[in-house]
């Protein structure tokens, strides 16, 4: 059921490419049917999941062989990591859809490669075999390029071309540590499974590991590969931006976990300290940076890249409580920087037609458009991690497990959550909140419409939600890093390290 | 004295014959009946000739009896040679279908006639297996790709590329010849299996690689792998579009099928290493060489062009560099990687010229800005040419990308001293990384920026848009079940001797 979400993106992908191109009503119509179904087959999946988890954690989708003389198989497969990921893919791709509701300019193009992006992304998160995860990584790659170079703003070729190149540079690297993996195990396959198995020499782990990681995390925003997001985010159309923050980021993130950490932990354990410190100055630096902007949406897009420092932070804790920390907050920074996105790019931007603050101030937007700055607020709120949203769940778990293994990092990363509080805020006061004196022929701004009222509201119930009650995705993420799990227990078993 | 059973021979070679014949038919029926009619009619009958023809022996190619695989003969028919065949035949009708939207000579019956001969010499190239028969059948290709590139008689830039081709193509043929007659006179033989029998154990006599130098200078230059490539930028951008089509996808197959042949079983125990800190002499660290060369300098000037077919040229020169590591792992996986990424290679090149032999067509240049808003004048044909660049730029789910890998992988695990090829692959990644750069520039002239005002809308003929859509269709497919070739290669390989 689950390959269904992979199978229906793309299909509706082909539908739009074959719709003639003066039905941009019903080219909206099959986006939302398509990311709903999607959403629909994820939340069954999870709901089966939890229900009926399989007693090895690992759930098989489908499995054939592909190619019998290279060993390659079409292995779908998911666990409680791929699930909540799948989950926030299929709530981000709805909300994208309802806040790219606007988008007249080629709609039906706009939706086939917003489409298949999602597919691509989909397929990701519920490949078992490692070459068919590398396919759908780099099918992702060109729908991003097209979606900025096309409908995007600010410099949007050059964002649109950073972002395609860092991709490409950062899929370059793993498929280097793909191949050499694949002469070095000798199984014969790509299988993850196979893999997991395989006692990697120590001295092929030292190089191979930083390789394949740095490869996946540079998507991931990682200090100092960082570079590509902000622009990408402030070029892209608001659906895109949602996208990129909300689930191609962590599309970086989850390969390096499932992939690199998984099968390398001597790798792991050789570069926990040097990574730490690169995602480290990632939480500070990606707020300090925020903390000055002009425009609106680098602030957003700044904030990115110190929240997905979070994630990387967790990820090197090596704690069980650590990692489950990281998974959550990939799923809570999704919802939030989604949300954020929303607000600024088609709430704010689509209407003002600017995203400077200084300008913004001048507007009074919260008296203009008071339920945009009335979920910017709580957004905010739930990005600087209040306890009630998903954020504070997420940000507190890893800086426990932060704790336990670096406890000097914990505190500085603890000065990147109060340097946040301070962006946001003071985004959010000169955005929102100006108390300059209103200008007399101020004309008109549209109200806000009923698809953006009900894609704000599925991401703050979402982000809400998981914030009062975690244990629902807690209870598919930990079983996944429980000692005797297949696959990633290698991480919190200790001794192997 | 062994009497020659010309029957026999005839049987065996009834591709070849029957290839022979629809040249010949082409050729007089244009000048015959056809002489009073229309050009696009005339090409359209040729076409249609020459297609059947080609499609006659398709079909002849598959039935065949098997000759002695130890006899020592000229020529082999073997499953290999006779897939191979296919493919050619194949790439001569798509050629000839494309060719229909170009108008640039009134000499019909000729150009398809001659069409018609340089696939004969590439036939007879991938069945050649010994030094005379290599070189006839080489130059026989040659010779019709000189006048396939003049064919455009009003435009000086035809005749200046069919020059500088056929300069630098004598010069290299003659180095190819020298270096053969080296080895004739190491050995005794032109017989390539008896030569690799008598080099077994001379394997490092300087005058054998001095000799094996100059016969990989005149391959390298029938591929165009740097530095022998510089007369590629010209050619492409020179000639009519369908022939720098042929030139850039079926020559390309006879070329790295013979220079398969030539190394693999002509030079086996020759081979040498390009092992990373364990280079030794022998013709892989040569084609190393010429794979960095190719590489580095092809993607890089391809990001300098501004015309599409020079651009084409430049990626061409380094995809050749990115298929040479497959031929130095020099085992089956090894060789299967090249023919399949030749393969795929070549129809997706087919495809990209087909697109650009439509654009010239009708606005007249192949200039980036001639593609611009291409998505919004012609729908169908921007989305094949995304398909084909992003293929040759080697992205999923497209033939390339899976050409690519299976190439790089073959190169990883090719030597005995684990990941002995890496280090091309690493560069191999990283100038396919700048490739992506310079596809893209072009997509988005297609995709991201919109139409002038007042540019015309373009309406590829039906057959043609039909051959694209094919051939895009045909990249998706070996891309997403790459097996259904693969799968026939491997049993083709295991047959025959290769």
């Amino acid at each position: 059921m689950l390959a269904w979400t992979i199978y229906l993106s793309f299909f509706g992908m082909a539908v739009l490419m074959l719709l003639p191109a003066d039905r941009p009503r019903a080219a909206r119509m099959i986006a939302l049917g398509a990311t709903l179904a999607g959403l629909a087959f994820a939340v069954s999946g999870v709901l089966q999941y939890r229900n009926h988890p399989p007693a090895d954690t690992i759930l098989t989708i489908t499995q054939v062989t592909w190619l019998r003389s290279l060993g390659l198989q079409y292995f779908l497969a998911a666990d409680g990591i791929s699930l909540t990921l799948v989950l926030l893919t299929g709530i981000v791709a709805v909300a994208g859809t309802l806040f790219s509701w606007n988008v007249e300019h080629r709609t039906k193009e706009f939706f086939a490669f917003y489409l298949a992006l999602i597919g691509g992304v989909y397929g990701v998160f519920l490949s078992f075999d490692l070459f068919l995860l590398f396919v759908f990584y780099e099918i992702a790659i060109i729908p991003k390029y097209f979606l900025i170079a096309i409908w995007g703003s600010t410099r949007k070729e050059y964002g649109a071309m950073k972002l395609a190149l860092y991709s490409f540079i950062g899929s370059a690297m793993v498929l280097v540590g793909l191949i050499a993996t694949y002469v070095v195990a000798g199984t014969h396959s790509f299988n993850l499974l196979d893999w997991v198995q395989v006692p990697f020499p120590r001295s092929f782990q030292v190089w191979v590991f930083p390789l394949m990681f740095v490869g996946f995390a540079i998507l991931a925003g990682l200090w100092p590969f960082h570079t590509w997001a902000p622009t990408g985010h402030v070029a892209a159309p608001t659906a895109a931006s949602m996208l990129l923050a909300g689930v191609v980021m962590k599309l970086g993130a989850y390969g390096a976990l499932r992939v690199a950490m998984t099968l390398f932990p001597m790798g792991v354990a050789v570069w926990q300290d040097p990574i730490a410190i690169l995602a480290l100055i990632g939480i500070v630096y990606g707020a300090l940076v925020a903390l000055v902007q002009q425009d609106f949406k680098f602030v957003i897009g700044y904030s990115s890249v110190s929240h997905m420092g979070f994630v990387l932070l967790g990820l090197m804790t090596l704690q069980t409580v650590g990692l489950s920390g990281a998974v959550l907050q990939m799923f809570s920074h999704g919802i939030i920087a989604g949300l954020l996105f929303a607000v600024v790019g088609r709430m704010v931007y689509d209407r003002t037609h600017t995203r400077d603050l200084n300008a913004l101030e001048e507007m009074r937007l919260s008296k203009a458009l008071p339920f945009a700055a009335g979920t910017f607020v709580v957004a905010g709120a739930a990005s600087m991690g209040l306890p009630g949203f998903s954020g504070f769940v997420a940000e507190l778990q890893v800086l426990i497990g932060a704790w336990q293994a670096f406890p000097s990092y914990a505190v500085l990363a603890g000065v990147g959550i109060i340097i946040g509080v301070a962006y946001l805020l003071r985004a959010q006061q000169k955005a929102f909140f100006g108390d300059m004196p209103e200008k007399p022929a101020e004309p008109a701004l549209d109200p806000i419409t009923i698809p953006e009222r009900l894609g704000a509201l599925l991401l703050l119930a979402t982000t809400v939600a998981v914030g009062l009650y975690p244990q629902f995705l807690l209870d598919l993420i930990l079983p996944a890093f429980h000692p005797n799990a297949p696959l990633m227990g290698v991480l919190t078993r200790g001794g192997v390290l | 004295m062994n009497t020659v059973n010309y029957l026999g021979l005839l049987r065996l070679l009834a591709p070849e014959t029957v290839l022979t014949i629809t040249g010949l038919i082409v050729l007089f029926f244009d000048a015959g009946v056809m002489r009073r009619q229309s050009i696009p009619r005339r090409q359209q009958v040729a076409a249609f000739l020459l297609s059947a023809g080609a499609m006659l022996a398709i079909g002849w190619s598959r039935h065949y009896s098997l000759a002695d695989p130890n006899s020592t003969s000229m020529l082999v028919i073997d499953p290999l040679t006779q897939l191979m065949k296919q493919v050619i035949l194949f790439l001569t009708i798509f050629t000839a279908l494309v060719s229909l939207e170009s108008k640039f000579t009134p000499h019909v019956g000729e150009y398809f006639a001659l069409l018609a001969l340089a696939t004969l010499g590439m036939m007879f190239l991938v069945s050649s297996v010994d030094l005379l028969m290599l070189f006839v059948s080489l130059e026989l290709t040659s010779l019709s790709l000189y006048i396939l590139t003049a064919f455009q008689k009003d435009k000086l830039e035809s005749s200046e590329a069919a020059l500088k081709y056929f300069l630098l193509g004598g010069v290299s043929a003659a180095f190819l010849l020298f270096g053969m007659s080296w080895v004739y006179g190491l050995t005794g033989e032109t017989n390539l299996i008896r030569i690799a029998g008598q080099l077994r154990d001379r394997a490092t006599d300087p005058v054998l690689l001095a000799a094996m130098v100059m016969m990989l200078i005149g391959l390298g230059f029938k591929i165009a792998a740097a530095p022998f490539h510089l007369w590629a930028p010209d050619v492409y951008q020179g000639a009519p579009t369908p022939s720098a089509a042929l030139i850039a996808s079926g020559s390309k197959v006879a070329g790295f099928f013979v220079l398969a042949r030539m190394t693999l079983a002509g030079l086996a125990g020759a081979e040498g290493s390009g092992v990373w800190n364990g280079f030794a002499p022998g013709w892989v660290p040569v084609l190393a060489v010429l794979a960095v060369l190719s590489m580095t300098l092809g993607n890089l000037a391809a990001i300098a062009q501004t015309r599409v077919k020079r651009l084409l040229a430049y990626s061409a020169i380094a995809h050749a560099g990115y298929m040479l590591p497959a031929l130095m792992a020099h085992n089956t996986m090894g060789t299967i990687a090249l023919l399949y990424y030749v393969t795929t290679y070549a129809l997706t090149m087919v495809g990209a010229f087909g697109v650009v032999a439509v654009v010239e067509q009708q606005t007249g240049s192949d200039a980036y800005d001639a593609f611009t808003g291409l998505s919004r004048r012609s729908p169908a044909l921007a989305v094949c040419l995304l398909v084909f660049l992003l293929s040759l730029a080697g992205l999923p789910p497209f033939a390339g990308f899976f050409a690519k890998f299976y190439v790089f992988t073959a190169a990883a695990s090719a030597s005995t001293r684990s990941l002995g090829l890496l280090w091309l692959v690493i560069l191999a990644l990283a100038m396919s990384v700048v490739s992506l750069y310079y596809y893209l520039q072009l997509l988005k002239q297609a995709f991201a920026v919109d139409p002038p005002a007042g540019a015309k809308i373009i309406r590829p003929l039906p057959a043609t848009l039909f051959t694209l859509v094919f051939l895009a269709l045909l990249v998706l497919l070996l891309g997403a079940l790459p097996h259904l070739l693969v799968n026939k290669l491997q049993a083709a390989l295991v047959v025959s001797g290769l």
